[in-house]
């Protein structure tokens, strides 16, 4: 089980800077530059968060030696979400049973409900 | 309405999960907090039943839960009651068994009301943030496990798929 690889997706996840990196990406490919404008921040922070990015596999860098456009890599990112997805089914599965349970205790209130203030 | 669960990581250390629920506050409250109710929603792993489930509600006051299969397996934890502020929140620490969360967690579950509906936030806060993707890797159940397998393979499938394709 690869649980380092996911770890460092996680962790390369977890900033928000690096989430709009992914976010802008996922547009279409960009240079450092171009990544930098909409963020108020300069082209070295931004290489250091896209490094950070690069080592978990999630983007990768074009041919074109003079803009070194970064791109995203898709399946690393396929595999956060698929995982997430797992734990989400998982959560999932536990509240529809409690949306049947909730049913039955307001059908079971609404029963006895004799005129009661407020709610 | 009721909505579908929403899982995010909302910091390096934590997990949020977001579920709406068609019914009032207090109902939903009801749920989290008396043990005959969370025996029925409070799933462990398919084809495992939940023989224990005990709950002193006040602060300081303990919870213990544990879920057994046909093999005579059983997985178990528990934990403490930190803050009761009825019906709109709780926080409790949490502790399986078999510590694979790397230490406690602190479990904040806040409830909120608008129009008859109610959406539960489960704040999950891990003790470090390898703890926290140690358990989101690892998965919590034997069928999470088996959904991760079948994702290596699948992930194994579109690597070999994906010769210098630049999308």
């Amino acid at each position: 089980m690869d649980t380092d690889r996911l770890n460092a997706t996680f962790a390369a996840l977890a900033d928000p800077t690096r989430r709009a990196i992914i976010a802008r990406l996922a547009r279409g490919e960009a240079s450092v530059a171009e990544l930098a404008e909409p963020f108020d921040m300069s082209q070295p922070a931004i290489s250091r968060h896209l490094k950070v990015l690069e080592s978990a596999g999630l983007v990768s860098s074009g041919q074109d030696a003079q803009r070194r456009p970064r791109r995203l890599e898709a399946a690393p990112m396929a595999e956060i979400w698929e995982w997430l997805e797992t734990y989400r089914k998982f959560w999932e599965a536990r509240f529809s049973k409690m949306d049947h349970l909730l049913a039955r205790l307001k059908a079971g209130e609404s029963r006895k409900r004799k005129p009661r203030k407020g709610k | 309405m009721a909505q579908t669960t929403q899982v995010s990581t909302v910091s390096d250390t934590e997990v949020l999960i977001r579920r709406s629920f068609d019914a009032p506050r207090h109902l939903v409250f009801a749920c989290l907090k008396e043990p005959e109710y969370v025996r029925e929603w409070l799933l462990g792993p398919e084809g495992w039943t939940m023989p224990v489930c005990e709950i002193d509600f006040r602060v300081g006051g303990r919870y213990r839960y544990v879920w057994a299969n046909a093999d005579g397996r059983r997985m178990g934890m528990g934990g403490v009651y930190r803050e009761i502020v009825p019906p709109e929140r709780i926080v409790a620490s949490e502790l399986f068994d078999e510590d694979w969360t790397g230490g406690e967690t602190l479990n904040t579950s806040t409830l909120t009301e608008s129009r008859g509906v109610t959406t539960l936030a489960m704040r999950i806060a891990y003790a470090s943030k390898q703890a926290r993707d140690g358990a989101l890797a690892t998965g919590m159940t034997e069928g999470m496990e088996a959904g991760f397998k079948r994702l290596e393979t699948l992930l194994a499938t579109m690597a070999a798929a994906q010769p210098g394709d630049s999308r």
